[in-house]
């Protein structure tokens, strides 16, 4: 027994050594759900792999709730993020101006923050800063002599502001403006970041949250304005890494550290405007730049990617139908598993609220509640319990799908002809079989409908189960609303509309099956029906 | 084969509301007694206690020599027949399957012909209406299947809950004249709940008048129109005969 330990140790102890190179696990690379977090990802990743590491991407979690909630519980290894976010969207810190307005001294306090809190560690400072930038149009700014953001603020009665949700909430966001600067625009529009550039361009909206180094600030000629309070907090792009990579794969944090300070903010500008102005495939800009800071060798660049301009639409998915396909399955099956459960929990919880009717309207009303809940939110409840991935996404699916189940059974069977209840109890009929002979068959449309009910919904939410890195359709959604490409989107959001169809169309099928037989008949009225039902009436 | 039915200082309430005060009745073997009254009067839950769809408070209810309370709800039930007013077929199954139900709850071996005979009692021949729906048949069909239905195991109870209720005039009196028919042919013991005295005396040797939960007076019709117990019973009969006056006129 002692000797097998001893082996064992001593084994461990070899593959430690020898396995720098090929470890065990692969690195999971995550990011947020914006261009140039995709992007700084992208260029981890193809770090790692050309240092012999195996890396399993998680682009585009869910915001930074969801990125850092994974990453504490150790669901990710690795994510771009920036001192500001972490000082106020996640310490919740205030820091005295004169602190807050040096970046190496927010950068000192916020990570050694992180590590006695969430032992989660920042790697030097990528280079660049990318901060807010409240920006209007040249023509807005003009008109309203608007240069600082006292000035926006003078004015902002007048105007309509288009902010990111997470902007809009956040106390480094719309709040603190609100209470440092008196910003009060005459309305507030929550808007995704990729469409409220062209929302700006349009004239929806006056005023929109960018970040400094966003591409599409000067592809549209837009005015940022000045901070001249000093409102937000350095921010300072840095990999956010979890306490246990070090332990875990040695070696994967030089890597990662080999990136530190070589970005600056023109090169940061100029990438992302390589991605989401001119549709460039991240990967491709990537490799690229790590290749010109000779970083890695000259980049495989495989079979280069069809740019998105160069090609027609249906090019581009017949193009990428490898791709599609794939996400389609993943995405049915993920309906399929969170339904079969939903069903199988909720059919019979209906059934048996019936019995207890006291209870019945309670409990099913819970579920409702549960459908209130935000996808997004319950999906981030999930991150501390499951992690990230398809756990926690099939937990949040099967979640949303109880109710409608569930109420279409109870009331399918509670309301399911009482004169033929009544007269199967009278006439020496056990509960079980009025259940199998009577209820249920009487039932089974109303408890069909909820199921069709349930399984458009879980399509739908599906979608967004990318943005805790479950994969399927809803992947090229996110990251197309990331990078601004609309074709990518419709990548997604087509099939998935179609998918939505086609389940609801299969399950109508099945629906018509189960029908009671003498509905049945009504179906596929095609024979002796009325002949016969005519003699039954006059006779 | 039939067997009386009794029931015994029987007292029963729902919430505030007396359903049964004290009631006594019996039904003798092969007899057939009304329950008659208006809507709340308990005729129908003292009808229910003897297949035991209503468990009284307080009394003793007798099904032939046995307290029902002895056994078991569901083999009591499968050895009575009970005709209801909607007559609560399954629509789902075919005429021939729910006229089959309680000879098949029952494993009698040949079921499917018992169901044939009980078809052909009621005046409903198994290959003409056996396999159709429910609603492919009119009310008074319907009733004639659910008679059917009750029939079918042999019962040597039947328990009818305003059978004919829902039905046009002239299904009624068809249908009031083949159960008449059946249950002499049958001598099956029968107690059946009616609001209608004419149907009461029509179809029963005796009848029991109830009112708020009491028994106003019980007797044949004869007895009843001789000598009216109460002013209410008196006030029933004059009723009735007043419908029968206005057709005359």
């Amino acid at each position: 027994m002692r000797l097998k330990i001893a082996t064992i140790v001593g084994l461990a102890a070899a593959t430690t050594v020898l396995g720098a190179q090929q470890q065990s696990r692969p690195i999971v690379v995550a990011s947020k759900p914006f261009g140039e977090s995709y992007l700084l990802a992208e260029m981890f990743s193809q770090l790692l792999e050309s240092r012999g590491f195996r890396v399993d991407r998680k682009p585009g979690l869910g915001a930074t709730e969801i990125a850092f909630g994974a990453l504490r519980t150790n669901a990710i290894d690795v994510y771009p993020e920036y001192t500001g976010t972490g000082l106020v969207a996640i310490l919740h810190d205030t820091l005295s101006d004169s602190v807050a307005a040096d970046p190496r001294a927010v950068f000192a306090h916020v990570a050694r923050r992180f590590a006695e809190l969430y032992h989660v560690r920042w790697l030097p400072s990528l280079g660049f800063q990318n901060t807010y930038a409240i920006a209007v149009t040249r023509s807005t700014a003009s008109r309203y002599h608007l240069r600082t953001l006292s000035d926006l603020a003078r004015e902002s009665p007048h105007l309509t502001a288009g902010f990111t949700a997470d902007f809009i909430g956040r106390s480094d966001g719309l709040v603190g403006l609100a209470r440092v600067y008196g910003l009060k625009p005459r309305a507030v529009r929550p808007l995704a970041p990729a469409v409220k550039y062209q929302a700006l361009a349009s004239g929806a909206v006056d005023v929109i949250d960018g970040y400094s180094t966003d591409g599409l600030l000067a592809r549209y000629d837009l005015v940022t304005l000045i901070d001249d309070k000093h409102f937000f907090p350095p921010y300072e792009a840095a990999a956010l890494v979890s306490g246990r990579l070090d332990s875990q794969v040695p070696g994967a944090i030089a890597a990662l550290e080999l990136l530190s300070g070589r970005l600056d903010e023109a090169t940061m500008r100029q990438l992302n405007r390589r991605v989401e102005v001119d549709g460039e495939d991240v990967a491709r800009v990537a490799g690229r730049e790590l290749t010109a800071l000779g970083l890695t060798g000259v980049a495989r660049e495989a079979q280069a990617a069809p740019s998105a301009q160069q090609s027609n639409f249906l090019k581009y998915l017949w193009d990428r139908r490898a791709t599609i396909a794939a996400l389609t399955v993943q995405h049915l099956e993920l309906v399929a598993l969170a339904l079969l459960a939903a069903v199988i929990v909720a059919v019979p919880l209906g059934l048996g609220l019936e019995r207890t009717r006291r209870i019945a309207e309670p409990t099913i009303g819970a579920l409702g509640v549960l459908q209130t809940i935000p996808s997004i939110a319950l999906l981030a409840f999930m991150i501390p319990l499951l992690g990230v991935g398809v756990a926690p996404a099939l937990v949040a699916l099967w979640l949303y799908a109880l109710y409608p189940i569930a109420r279409g059974t109870y009331t399918g069977v509670r309301d399911a002809d009482p004169d033929a209840v009544a007269a199967a109890e009278a006439l020496g009929t056990t509960p079980t079989q009025r259940l199998l002979w009577v209820r249920l068959p009487l039932a089974a449309p109303v408890i069909m409908a909820g199921i069709r009910t349930a399984a458009v919904i879980t399509v739908g939410a599906a979608t967004l189960a990318a943005f805790i890195g479950a994969g399927g359709l809803g992947e090229p959604i996110v990251a197309g609303l990331a990078l601004a490409d609309t074709r990518m989107i419709l990548s997604g959001a087509l099939p998935a509309a179609a998918l939505a169809l086609a389940v609801d169309g299969v399950l109508a099928i099945v629906e018509r099956l189960v029908a009671p037989a003498h509905r049945r008949k009504q179906f596929w009225r095609r024979r002796t029906r009325g002949s016969n039902s005519t003699a039954a009436r006059v006779a | 084969m039939s067997i009386s039915l009794t029931a015994r200082n029987v007292s029963h309430h729902f919430g505030n509301v007396v359903a049964l005060d004290d009631v006594s009745i019996d039904v003798p073997a092969g007899r057939a007694t009304a329950l008659v009254g208006e809507s709340g009067s308990g005729k129908t839950t003292l009808l229910r206690c003897f297949n035991r769809l209503v468990q009284p408070e307080r009394g003793q209810v007798m099904v032939g020599d046995n307290d029902v309370r002895t056994q078991s709800p569901v083999f009591l039930r499968r050895g009575i027949g009970y005709v209801q007013q909607h007559g609560g077929l399954l629509p789902h199954w075919r005429v021939l399957r729910n006229v089959e139900l309680v000879p098949t709850l029952q494993h009698m071996p040949d079921s499917a012909d018992a169901a044939r005979r009980a078809l052909e009692l009621v005046g409903l021949p198994a290959a003409q209406f056996g396999s159709r729906f429910p609603h492919e048949l009119s009310g008074g069909q319907r009733q004639r299947v659910a008679l059917a239905r009750s029939i079918a195991a042999r019962p040597g109870v039947i328990l009818l809950d305003e059978p004919f209720g829902a039905l046009d005039a002239i299904s009624r009196a068809e249908l009031q004249e083949s159960f008449d028919n059946l249950r002499h042919d049958l001598s099956v013991t029968t107690l059946l709940v009616t609001h209608d005295l004419a149907e009461a005396g029509r179809l029963s040797e005796e009848v029991v008048v109830m009112r708020k939960g009491k028994i106003e007076q019980r007797g044949s019709m004869r007895d009843l129109v001789r000598a009216p117990a109460t002013d209410y019973v008196a006030l029933l009969i004059e009723r009735a005969r007043a419908g029968l006056e206005a057709l005359r006129a």
